[in-house]
């Protein structure tokens, strides 16, 4: 009892933690996009946090509610897997189903044109991708795993991520192939044809010219 | 079995402070990124540009004072690491503004601060035994690895990215000058023919 109810506190803190991430400005219609290359069944988590521009105190507040953003992620085959809107601070996760380049977007879904006033939205953003997903005391609450055995956990984790990835490299080293044989195919019977089609029509030219001359009593 | 509890109560921060981006740069823009960095964090990052005209990119650090700490023009990757002097908000540019239609793809990656611990009570400063060294040499060993999947997967992307617009250079260059060979002979003998019969009248009267 004690022990979930300290797994769901420390599941809550890690949540509302504020994350420590980059960040970046966006205008008001302005829409960021970021490109995730990932094999499949991977895990991807993104937190984002906003902060607006307040000319009052000439600094930046955290966002008033009611602007928030609104994510977009879309599949290696352009589909869009998640469409949603998420308050000023969000968080939104996916797992692929198919290897390949994710896009996740972002804009804000502000309609008073007054909040922004002018300025810009300050976003912070952390993705993290495969293991770094993992929540390591989340997992050591769960599973009851001594110290050692969640680095070995850990560790396996990771390997399992490297393995993915290697699979993955093995499907991208086979399309680049396919685009290599397909340019050298390409390049071969185009330079076949149009070596025929200049013979070709060199010599159309001379029997025409010359049947023309005759015919005009110049030859 | 309280002392878990409380671990795991004091545990809410990431195993890894950085971050990895990659993201599309349109032509004749600026793209900047923040970060709020103490004094003496050692802070790296890398970039590469995958795709896109020339793939190059402007790059340069800023400092909380407005010092220039990395400038460079037209590179094609990079990495930059320094020590920082001051606390404050560094500021890490790109800039696609020397190309007139070609957007590039960049990737970032930033990267702060040590690695935090998996849990709290592992940072106490007693040695570790064997079996805990072994695993945390196997961890730098696997992060290694996954650092050089991501290099070659990126070079992987450039080269395929070059490969596909090759291919579509190759087709179209091919179907432009199949097209222009045909416009040519035909057009040079209507032009002949052309020539003759305008002078035809005037060769008859000079001979």
């Amino acid at each position: 009892m004690m022990l979930s109810l300290s797994a769901a506190l420390t599941l809550a803190l890690a949540w509302m933690f504020p994350a420590h991430g980059l960040y970046f400005h966006i205008g008001e219609t302005e829409k960021k996009c970021f490109i995730e290359e990932i094999p499949d069944e991977t895990m991807v988590i993104g937190k984002y946090r906003t902060q607006l521009w307040d000319k009052q105190s000439g600094s930046f507040l955290p966002a008033t509610p009611g602007l928030g953003m609104h994510v977009e992620i879309k599949d290696p085959d352009t589909k869009i897997i998640l469409s949603r809107q998420y308050g000023s601070d969000g968080r939104f996760t996916f797992t692929s189903h198919t290897p390949g380049e994710h896009q996740i977007c972002l804009h804000s879904n502000s309609t008073k044109m007054a909040l922004f006033a002018g300025g810009k939205l300050r976003v912070h953003l952390d993705i993290q991708v495969g293991e770094h997903t993992n929540n390591y005391p989340e997992i050591a609450a769960k599973d009851k795993l001594t110290e050692l055995q969640l680095r070995v956990r850990q560790l396996l984790d990771q390997v399992e991520q490297i393995q993915k990835e290697q699979n993955y490299q093995r499907y991208r080293e086979e399309r680049f192939r396919m685009t290599s044989e397909s340019t050298n195919q390409r390049v071969l019977w185009w330079s076949i044809a149009q070596t025929l089609i200049l013979i070709v029509t060199g010599i159309w030219q001379m029997k025409h010219l010359k049947s023309f001359f005759e015919a005009k009593k110049l030859v | 079995m309280l002392y878990l509890g409380l671990s795991c109560l004091l545990l809410h921060v990431l195993v890894v402070f950085g971050t990895e981006l990659t993201f599309e740069l349109p032509d004749n823009e600026k793209e900047c990124f923040y970060e709020e960095l103490e004094k003496d964090v050692r802070f790296d990052f890398d970039f590469q540009v995958i795709s896109g005209g020339n793939y190059d990119v402007d790059c340069f650090v800023i400092d909380p004072l407005d010092n220039v700490l990395y400038n460079e023009k037209k590179k094609q990757y990079d990495s930059f690491s320094h020590t920082t002097d001051m606390k404050g908000v560094y500021k890490v540019c790109f800039s696609n503004e020397f190309s007139t239609f070609t957007d590039k793809t960049v990737y970032l990656d930033f990267r702060h601060g040590d690695e935090e611990p998996l849990l709290e009570s592992m940072t106490r400063s007693s040695a570790l035994t064997q079996m805990e060294s072994s695993c945390v040499s196997l961890h730098e060993i696997l992060n290694s690895v996954a650092e050089s999947q991501t290099w070659y997967r990126l070079r992987e992307a450039h080269d395929r990215i070059k490969a596909e617009h090759l291919l579509e250079r190759v087709s179209y260059w091919s179907i432009g000058e199949t097209i222009l060979l045909f416009v040519i002979g035909i057009g040079q003998v209507i032009m002949l023919r052309s020539f003759f019969s305008d002078k035809k009248g005037s060769l008859a009267a000079t001979t």
